[in-house]
Protein backbone atom coordinates (compact mmCIF):
# COMPACT_ATOMS: atom_id res chain seq x y z
CA UNK A 1 0.00 0.00 0.00
CA UNK A 2 2.91 2.14 0.77
CA UNK A 3 4.15 1.81 -2.13
CA UNK A 4 1.39 2.46 -4.76
CA UNK A 5 0.75 5.50 -2.43
CA UNK A 6 4.55 6.11 -3.36
CA UNK A 7 4.73 5.64 -6.65
CA UNK A 8 1.19 8.04 -7.17
CA UNK A 9 3.21 10.25 -5.26
CA UNK A 10 6.01 10.13 -7.42
CA UNK A 11 4.08 10.72 -10.91
CA UNK A 12 2.10 13.33 -9.07
CA UNK A 13 2.28 15.27 -12.52
CA UNK A 14 1.36 12.39 -14.74
CA UNK A 15 -1.63 11.44 -12.80
CA UNK A 16 -2.82 14.97 -12.77
CA UNK A 17 -2.52 15.23 -16.28
CA UNK A 18 -4.39 12.13 -16.97
CA UNK A 19 -6.94 12.95 -14.71
CA UNK A 20 -7.71 16.42 -16.50
CA UNK A 21 -7.35 15.02 -19.96
CA UNK A 22 -10.05 12.43 -18.62
CA UNK A 23 -12.04 15.06 -17.82
CA UNK A 24 -11.77 16.98 -20.77
CA UNK A 25 -12.89 13.97 -23.13
CA UNK A 26 -15.52 13.05 -20.75
CA UNK A 27 -17.04 16.83 -21.45
CA UNK A 28 -16.45 16.73 -25.13
CA UNK A 29 -18.31 13.94 -25.51
CA UNK A 30 -21.17 15.01 -22.84
CA UNK A 31 -21.43 18.07 -24.88
CA UNK A 32 -21.74 16.31 -28.15
CA UNK A 33 -24.76 14.68 -26.83
CA UNK A 34 -27.66 16.80 -28.44
CA UNK A 35 -30.24 19.06 -26.40
CA UNK A 36 -29.03 19.27 -22.85
CA UNK A 37 -29.52 21.24 -19.92
CA UNK A 38 -25.84 23.24 -19.70
CA UNK A 39 -24.16 25.76 -17.81
CA UNK A 40 -21.02 26.13 -18.64
CA UNK A 41 -21.61 27.58 -22.44
CA UNK A 42 -22.04 31.00 -23.22
CA UNK A 43 -25.95 31.21 -22.22
CA UNK A 44 -24.57 31.80 -18.81
CA UNK A 45 -24.90 35.46 -17.69
CA UNK A 46 -21.33 36.73 -17.13
CA UNK A 47 -20.47 35.65 -20.84
CA UNK A 48 -23.64 36.66 -22.67
CA UNK A 49 -23.53 39.87 -21.40
CA UNK A 50 -19.57 39.88 -22.22
CA UNK A 51 -20.64 38.74 -25.52
CA UNK A 52 -23.23 40.89 -25.70
CA UNK A 53 -20.60 43.83 -25.38
CA UNK A 54 -18.25 42.43 -28.13
CA UNK A 55 -21.36 41.93 -30.31
CA UNK A 56 -22.67 45.79 -29.42
CA UNK A 57 -19.32 47.47 -30.41
CA UNK A 58 -19.45 45.40 -34.11
CA UNK A 59 -23.03 46.13 -34.16
CA UNK A 60 -22.33 49.99 -34.72
CA UNK A 61 -20.78 49.25 -37.56
CA UNK A 62 -23.34 47.53 -39.44
CA UNK A 63 -26.42 49.39 -38.42
CA UNK A 64 -27.32 50.61 -41.86
CA UNK A 65 -27.58 46.76 -43.01
CA UNK A 66 -29.58 45.81 -39.86
CA UNK A 67 -31.68 48.78 -40.67
CA UNK A 68 -32.34 47.23 -44.46
CA UNK A 69 -32.71 44.40 -43.14
CA UNK A 70 -35.59 44.80 -40.64
CA UNK A 71 -37.01 47.38 -42.83
CA UNK A 72 -37.37 44.90 -45.44
CA UNK A 73 -38.43 41.75 -43.20
CA UNK A 74 -41.25 44.72 -42.22
CA UNK A 75 -42.66 44.70 -45.38
CA UNK A 76 -42.40 40.95 -46.37
CA UNK A 77 -44.57 40.42 -42.75
CA UNK A 78 -47.25 42.81 -44.05
CA UNK A 79 -47.73 41.19 -47.14
CA UNK A 80 -47.54 37.70 -45.41
CA UNK A 81 -50.06 39.16 -43.19
CA UNK A 82 -52.46 39.98 -46.20
CA UNK A 83 -52.06 37.01 -47.53
CA UNK A 84 -52.62 34.89 -44.20
CA UNK A 85 -56.01 36.84 -43.94
CA UNK A 86 -57.98 35.69 -47.09
CA UNK A 87 -56.86 32.55 -47.25
CA UNK A 88 -58.01 32.36 -43.09
CA UNK A 89 -61.57 33.04 -44.30
CA UNK A 90 -61.61 29.81 -46.64
CA UNK A 91 -59.79 27.69 -43.54
CA UNK A 92 -60.66 25.50 -40.40
CA UNK A 93 -62.03 27.24 -37.49
CA UNK A 94 -59.78 25.25 -34.95
CA UNK A 95 -57.93 28.18 -33.16
CA UNK A 96 -55.09 25.91 -32.07
CA UNK A 97 -53.91 24.93 -35.32
CA UNK A 98 -54.12 28.68 -36.87
CA UNK A 99 -52.20 29.56 -34.04
CA UNK A 100 -49.93 26.36 -33.83
CA UNK A 101 -47.09 28.61 -34.15
CA UNK A 102 -46.14 31.51 -31.91
CA UNK A 103 -43.10 33.89 -32.61
CA UNK A 104 -40.51 35.42 -30.39
CA UNK A 105 -38.04 37.50 -31.29
CA UNK A 106 -34.21 37.64 -30.12
CA UNK A 107 -30.89 39.56 -30.90
CA UNK A 108 -28.13 37.65 -31.39
CA UNK A 109 -25.87 38.25 -28.53
CA UNK A 110 -22.56 35.84 -30.19
CA UNK A 111 -22.28 34.04 -33.56
CA UNK A 112 -19.85 32.01 -34.82
CA UNK A 113 -19.70 30.89 -38.83
CA UNK A 114 -15.98 29.46 -39.36
CA UNK A 115 -15.93 26.72 -36.58
CA UNK A 116 -16.69 23.12 -37.44
CA UNK A 117 -19.58 23.28 -34.90
CA UNK A 118 -21.04 26.96 -34.58
CA UNK A 119 -23.14 28.46 -32.47
CA UNK A 120 -25.58 31.26 -31.75
CA UNK A 121 -26.14 32.82 -28.20
CA UNK A 122 -29.96 35.07 -28.04
CA UNK A 123 -30.91 37.14 -25.48
CA UNK A 124 -33.90 35.25 -24.77
CA UNK A 125 -34.27 32.50 -22.52
CA UNK A 126 -36.37 30.27 -19.96
CA UNK A 127 -38.12 33.36 -18.77
CA UNK A 128 -39.50 34.35 -22.19
CA UNK A 129 -40.60 30.36 -22.35
CA UNK A 130 -38.20 29.32 -24.57
CA UNK A 131 -37.13 25.57 -24.00
CA UNK A 132 -34.33 23.04 -25.83
CA UNK A 133 -35.45 22.11 -29.77
CA UNK A 134 -37.08 25.05 -30.72
CA UNK A 135 -36.76 26.19 -34.41
CA UNK A 136 -34.97 29.54 -34.98
CA UNK A 137 -35.15 31.61 -38.16
CA UNK A 138 -34.09 34.50 -39.59
CA UNK A 139 -34.92 37.43 -41.68
CA UNK A 140 -34.27 35.18 -45.30
CA UNK A 141 -34.49 31.60 -43.69
CA UNK A 142 -33.84 28.51 -41.39
CA UNK A 143 -31.23 29.16 -38.74
CA UNK A 144 -30.85 26.58 -36.25
CA UNK A 145 -32.59 24.81 -32.98
CA UNK A 146 -32.13 25.93 -29.23
CA UNK A 147 -29.45 23.46 -27.42
CA UNK A 148 -29.90 24.88 -24.29
CA UNK A 149 -31.39 27.70 -22.28
CA UNK A 150 -30.72 29.45 -19.28
CA UNK A 151 -33.29 31.93 -17.34
CA UNK A 152 -32.30 34.91 -19.86
CA UNK A 153 -30.27 33.85 -22.81
CA UNK A 154 -30.15 30.68 -25.09
CA UNK A 155 -27.77 29.10 -27.08
CA UNK A 156 -28.91 28.09 -30.35
CA UNK A 157 -26.96 25.36 -32.16
CA UNK A 158 -26.30 26.84 -35.92
CA UNK A 159 -27.97 25.23 -39.66
CA UNK A 160 -23.32 25.67 -39.68
CA UNK A 161 -23.13 23.07 -37.52
CA UNK A 162 -22.08 19.58 -38.62
CA UNK A 163 -24.09 18.12 -35.93
CA UNK A 164 -27.40 19.70 -37.29
CA UNK A 165 -29.58 17.86 -39.20
CA UNK A 166 -32.88 19.44 -40.53
CA UNK A 167 -35.82 17.84 -42.59
CA UNK A 168 -35.81 19.51 -45.78
CA UNK A 169 -38.33 19.29 -49.12
CA UNK A 170 -37.72 19.99 -52.70
CA UNK A 171 -40.52 22.29 -53.12
CA UNK A 172 -41.11 21.66 -57.01
CA UNK A 173 -41.06 17.49 -56.22
CA UNK A 174 -41.95 17.38 -52.53
CA UNK A 175 -39.13 14.75 -52.35
CA UNK A 176 -37.25 15.27 -48.67
CA UNK A 177 -33.97 14.93 -47.29
CA UNK A 178 -31.87 16.21 -44.74
CA UNK A 179 -29.98 19.24 -44.91
CA UNK A 180 -26.94 18.78 -42.88
CA UNK A 181 -23.69 21.03 -43.24
CA UNK A 182 -20.49 19.46 -44.35
CA UNK A 183 -18.53 22.00 -42.67
CA UNK A 184 -16.63 23.87 -45.28
CA UNK A 185 -18.19 27.15 -46.60
CA UNK A 186 -20.42 29.19 -44.29
CA UNK A 187 -22.80 29.86 -47.47
CA UNK A 188 -23.42 26.27 -48.49
CA UNK A 189 -24.88 23.69 -47.29
CA UNK A 190 -25.96 20.02 -48.31
CA UNK A 191 -29.37 17.90 -48.91
CA UNK A 192 -28.52 14.68 -48.11
CA UNK A 193 -30.72 11.24 -48.59
CA UNK A 194 -32.89 12.07 -52.14
CA UNK A 195 -33.75 9.13 -53.77
CA UNK A 196 -32.24 8.28 -57.20
CA UNK A 197 -35.49 8.59 -58.73
CA UNK A 198 -36.14 12.08 -57.76
CA UNK A 199 -35.17 14.96 -60.37
CA UNK A 200 -33.76 17.99 -58.69
CA UNK A 201 -32.33 20.58 -61.01
CA UNK A 202 -30.27 23.45 -60.27
CA UNK A 203 -32.59 26.13 -59.44
CA UNK A 204 -34.93 24.52 -57.16
CA UNK A 205 -35.91 25.91 -53.49
CA UNK A 206 -35.85 24.19 -50.94
CA UNK A 207 -37.84 24.64 -47.82
CA UNK A 208 -38.31 22.89 -44.26
CA UNK A 209 -40.32 19.67 -44.27
CA UNK A 210 -42.55 20.17 -41.05
CA UNK A 211 -42.23 16.37 -40.44
CA UNK A 212 -40.54 16.69 -37.50
CA UNK A 213 -42.91 19.53 -36.07
CA UNK A 214 -39.64 21.99 -35.01
CA UNK A 215 -39.86 23.85 -38.25
CA UNK A 216 -43.09 24.99 -39.23
CA UNK A 217 -43.88 23.54 -42.90
CA UNK A 218 -42.09 25.93 -46.02
CA UNK A 219 -39.42 27.66 -44.22
CA UNK A 220 -36.79 28.61 -46.65
CA UNK A 221 -33.54 26.95 -46.43
CA UNK A 222 -31.59 27.43 -49.97
CA UNK A 223 -31.49 27.40 -53.41
CA UNK A 224 -30.13 24.05 -55.01
CA UNK A 225 -26.79 24.91 -56.63
CA UNK A 226 -25.26 21.94 -57.93
CA UNK A 227 -26.73 18.37 -58.28
CA UNK A 228 -24.88 15.30 -58.97
CA UNK A 229 -25.83 11.25 -59.50
CA UNK A 230 -22.64 8.75 -58.84
CA UNK A 231 -23.87 5.74 -61.06
CA UNK A 232 -24.13 3.30 -58.06
CA UNK A 233 -24.96 5.66 -55.65
CA UNK A 234 -28.39 5.54 -54.31
CA UNK A 235 -29.19 9.21 -53.37
CA UNK A 236 -28.28 12.36 -55.01
CA UNK A 237 -25.34 14.73 -53.83
CA UNK A 238 -26.74 18.17 -53.57
CA UNK A 239 -25.28 21.40 -53.19
CA UNK A 240 -27.57 24.15 -51.65
CA UNK A 241 -26.91 27.73 -51.48
CA UNK A 242 -28.25 29.23 -47.93
CA UNK A 243 -31.12 32.11 -48.53
CA UNK A 244 -29.78 33.38 -44.85
CA UNK A 245 -26.65 35.16 -44.76
CA UNK A 246 -24.79 33.75 -41.55
CA UNK A 247 -22.39 36.17 -41.87
CA UNK A 248 -24.54 39.25 -40.71
CA UNK A 249 -26.92 37.69 -38.22
CA UNK A 250 -28.59 40.59 -36.15
CA UNK A 251 -31.65 39.58 -35.43
CA UNK A 252 -33.62 36.10 -34.95
CA UNK A 253 -37.45 34.68 -34.46
CA UNK A 254 -37.61 32.01 -31.98
CA UNK A 255 -40.91 29.43 -33.21
CA UNK A 256 -42.92 28.22 -30.65
CA UNK A 257 -44.87 25.16 -31.74
CA UNK A 258 -47.56 24.76 -29.63
CA UNK A 259 -48.47 20.85 -30.96
CA UNK A 260 -45.28 19.48 -30.92
CA UNK A 261 -45.72 17.90 -27.62
CA UNK A 262 -49.01 16.34 -29.03
CA UNK A 263 -47.32 15.09 -32.39
CA UNK A 264 -44.12 13.69 -30.62
CA UNK A 265 -45.97 11.56 -28.15
CA UNK A 266 -48.68 11.22 -30.52
CA UNK A 267 -45.91 9.35 -33.03
CA UNK A 268 -44.06 7.91 -29.79
CA UNK A 269 -47.18 6.05 -29.33
CA UNK A 270 -47.44 4.72 -32.53
CA UNK A 271 -43.24 3.78 -33.07
CA UNK A 272 -43.13 2.15 -29.02
CA UNK A 273 -39.99 4.46 -29.25
CA UNK A 274 -38.11 5.37 -26.08
CA UNK A 275 -36.28 8.46 -25.83
CA UNK B 1 0.34 35.08 -2.63
CA UNK B 2 3.38 37.22 -3.78
CA UNK B 3 3.53 39.81 -6.52
CA UNK B 4 4.12 37.60 -9.25
CA UNK B 5 1.76 35.31 -8.49
CA UNK B 6 -0.96 38.51 -8.56
CA UNK B 7 0.83 39.67 -11.78
CA UNK B 8 0.08 36.17 -13.46
CA UNK B 9 -3.30 36.11 -12.15
CA UNK B 10 -4.01 39.69 -13.60
CA UNK B 11 -2.28 38.16 -17.21
CA UNK B 12 -4.67 35.14 -17.07
CA UNK B 13 -7.37 37.48 -17.30
CA UNK B 14 -6.34 39.51 -19.71
CA UNK B 15 -5.16 36.52 -22.09
CA UNK B 16 -8.66 34.95 -21.85
CA UNK B 17 -10.57 38.66 -22.36
CA UNK B 18 -8.67 39.34 -25.47
CA UNK B 19 -9.28 35.98 -26.72
CA UNK B 20 -12.73 35.72 -26.18
CA UNK B 21 -13.84 39.36 -26.75
CA UNK B 22 -11.44 40.05 -29.74
CA UNK B 23 -9.52 37.36 -30.90
CA UNK B 24 -12.82 35.03 -31.27
CA UNK B 25 -13.92 37.26 -34.21
CA UNK B 26 -11.34 37.29 -36.15
CA UNK B 27 -10.70 34.48 -38.68
CA UNK B 28 -8.31 35.47 -42.06
CA UNK B 29 -9.48 34.09 -45.16
CA UNK B 30 -11.56 31.68 -42.99
CA UNK B 31 -8.81 29.18 -42.61
CA UNK B 32 -6.60 31.44 -40.22
CA UNK B 33 -7.49 31.43 -36.49
CA UNK B 34 -5.39 33.17 -33.89
CA UNK B 35 -5.55 30.97 -30.19
CA UNK B 36 -3.25 33.67 -28.49
CA UNK B 37 -4.15 32.27 -25.23
CA UNK B 38 -2.06 29.52 -25.30
CA UNK B 39 1.25 31.92 -25.17
CA UNK B 40 0.01 32.67 -21.14
CA UNK B 41 0.65 28.63 -20.43
CA UNK B 42 3.94 28.83 -22.51
CA UNK B 43 5.58 32.30 -21.33
CA UNK B 44 4.72 31.27 -18.00
CA UNK B 45 8.54 31.25 -16.06
CA UNK B 46 10.67 28.00 -16.84
CA UNK B 47 10.68 27.06 -13.04
CA UNK B 48 6.50 26.82 -12.30
CA UNK B 49 5.41 24.06 -10.83
CA UNK B 50 4.08 21.18 -13.20
CA UNK B 51 1.04 20.45 -11.60
CA UNK B 52 0.21 24.80 -11.46
CA UNK B 53 0.83 24.73 -14.47
CA UNK B 54 -1.63 21.85 -15.62
CA UNK B 55 -4.12 23.62 -12.91
CA UNK B 56 -3.96 26.90 -14.75
CA UNK B 57 -4.17 25.36 -18.43
CA UNK B 58 -7.56 24.00 -17.56
CA UNK B 59 -8.72 27.15 -16.09
CA UNK B 60 -7.90 28.92 -19.12
CA UNK B 61 -8.87 26.41 -21.61
CA UNK B 62 -12.10 25.40 -19.64
CA UNK B 63 -12.78 29.41 -19.76
CA UNK B 64 -12.50 29.91 -23.15
CA UNK B 65 -14.11 26.99 -23.90
CA UNK B 66 -17.42 28.34 -21.89
CA UNK B 67 -17.30 31.37 -24.82
CA UNK B 68 -16.96 29.33 -27.29
CA UNK B 69 -19.53 27.19 -26.59
CA UNK B 70 -17.06 23.66 -27.21
CA UNK B 71 -17.02 22.30 -23.32
CA UNK B 72 -13.73 20.44 -22.84
CA UNK B 73 -11.75 20.86 -26.52
CA UNK B 74 -9.85 23.97 -25.80
CA UNK B 75 -9.21 22.71 -21.89
CA UNK B 76 -8.19 19.34 -23.45
CA UNK B 77 -5.08 21.18 -25.70
CA UNK B 78 -4.37 23.39 -23.24
CA UNK B 79 -3.61 20.68 -20.65
CA UNK B 80 -2.08 18.79 -23.40
CA UNK B 81 0.87 21.27 -23.52
CA UNK B 82 1.02 22.43 -20.33
CA UNK B 83 1.78 18.68 -19.56
CA UNK B 84 4.75 18.95 -22.34
CA UNK B 85 5.84 21.66 -21.71
CA UNK B 86 8.33 21.40 -19.01
CA UNK B 87 9.69 18.57 -20.77
CA UNK B 88 10.40 20.14 -23.82
CA UNK B 89 12.01 22.79 -22.05
CA UNK B 90 14.66 20.58 -20.20
CA UNK B 91 15.11 18.92 -23.83
CA UNK B 92 15.99 22.23 -25.47
CA UNK B 93 18.03 23.31 -22.20
CA UNK B 94 21.01 25.96 -23.96
CA UNK B 95 24.43 25.09 -23.26
CA UNK B 96 25.03 26.21 -19.65
CA UNK B 97 21.54 25.54 -18.41
CA UNK B 98 18.58 28.19 -17.56
CA UNK B 99 19.45 31.09 -15.28
CA UNK B 100 16.86 30.37 -11.68
CA UNK B 101 13.86 32.34 -12.41
CA UNK B 102 14.70 33.17 -15.96
CA UNK B 103 11.57 33.94 -17.99
CA UNK B 104 10.48 32.39 -21.34
CA UNK B 105 11.30 35.34 -23.40
CA UNK B 106 13.22 36.11 -26.69
CA UNK B 107 15.35 38.53 -24.73
CA UNK B 108 16.54 35.83 -22.54
CA UNK B 109 17.39 32.95 -24.71
CA UNK B 110 17.34 34.48 -28.30
CA UNK B 111 15.04 34.45 -31.29
CA UNK B 112 15.57 30.99 -32.44
CA UNK B 113 15.40 29.18 -29.13
CA UNK B 114 12.19 31.22 -28.59
CA UNK B 115 10.70 29.67 -32.04
CA UNK B 116 12.10 25.96 -31.56
CA UNK B 117 10.58 26.26 -28.44
CA UNK B 118 7.10 27.62 -29.09
CA UNK B 119 6.60 26.28 -32.62
CA UNK B 120 6.01 22.40 -32.10
CA UNK B 121 3.45 23.11 -28.56
CA UNK B 122 1.40 25.30 -30.52
CA UNK B 123 1.70 23.33 -33.47
CA UNK B 124 0.67 20.09 -30.99
CA UNK B 125 -1.85 22.15 -29.30
CA UNK B 126 -3.81 23.63 -32.91
CA UNK B 127 -3.61 20.04 -33.88
CA UNK B 128 -5.54 18.19 -31.03
CA UNK B 129 -7.94 21.21 -31.28
CA UNK B 130 -9.01 21.13 -34.82
CA UNK B 131 -8.93 17.37 -35.23
CA UNK B 132 -11.17 17.02 -31.73
CA UNK B 133 -13.33 19.13 -32.80
CA UNK B 134 -13.58 17.80 -36.65
CA UNK B 135 -14.34 14.58 -34.86
CA UNK B 136 -12.34 12.45 -37.10
CA UNK B 137 -10.20 12.60 -40.35
CA UNK B 138 -13.13 13.12 -42.83
CA UNK B 139 -11.72 16.47 -43.82
CA UNK B 140 -8.02 15.89 -43.24
CA UNK B 141 -6.69 17.95 -46.01
CA UNK B 142 -8.81 21.10 -44.90
CA UNK B 143 -8.56 20.61 -41.12
CA UNK B 144 -4.16 20.40 -41.84
CA UNK B 145 -4.82 23.88 -44.42
CA UNK B 146 -6.66 25.46 -40.81
CA UNK B 147 -4.40 24.07 -38.53
CA UNK B 148 -1.17 25.30 -40.51
CA UNK B 149 -2.96 28.75 -41.50
CA UNK B 150 -3.61 29.35 -37.37
CA UNK B 151 -0.38 27.86 -36.69
CA UNK B 152 1.52 30.94 -38.99
CA UNK B 153 -1.34 33.37 -37.21
CA UNK B 154 -1.23 32.57 -33.79
CA UNK B 155 3.03 32.85 -34.20
CA UNK B 156 2.67 36.00 -35.84
CA UNK B 157 1.21 37.31 -32.59
CA UNK B 158 3.50 35.86 -30.46
CA UNK B 159 6.52 36.62 -31.68
CA UNK B 160 5.40 40.36 -32.65
CA UNK B 161 3.97 40.63 -28.35
CA UNK B 162 7.46 39.51 -27.19
CA UNK B 163 8.65 42.40 -29.19
CA UNK B 164 6.03 45.11 -28.17
CA UNK B 165 6.82 44.29 -24.51
CA UNK B 166 9.38 45.46 -23.36
CA UNK B 167 12.05 43.08 -21.12
CA UNK B 168 10.71 42.48 -17.77
CA UNK B 169 12.48 42.94 -15.13
CA UNK B 170 12.92 39.56 -13.07
CA UNK B 171 9.42 38.82 -10.95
Amino acid sequence: MERLINFIYEYRAFFTFLFLELLCAWLVVENNQYQSTQYFNSSNRVSAQLLGFSQGVREYFSLRTINEDLARENAELRRDLERTRIQLTEATTDTTRINQFDFVSAKVMANSTHLYKNFITINKGKADGLYPGMAVIGDAGAVGKVKSVSDRYAVVISLLNVDEQVSGMIKRTNHFGTVRWNGIDQRYTTLQFIPRHATPVKGDTVVTSGYNAVFPEGIMIGIVTEVNLKSEAPFWDIEIELSQDFGRLAFVEVIKSKLKSEKDSLEKVTTGERR
Amino acid sequence: MNRSGIAQLLLFFAYLLLQVLVLRNVALFNTAFCFFYIAFILLLPIETNPLLLMLAGFLLGFSVDIFYNSMGLHAFATVLVAYLRNYWLNTITPQGGYESGAAVTVAANGLQWFLVYTIPLIFLHHLVLFFVEAAGVTLFWYTMLKIVGSLVFTMLVVVLFQFLTPPRRRL
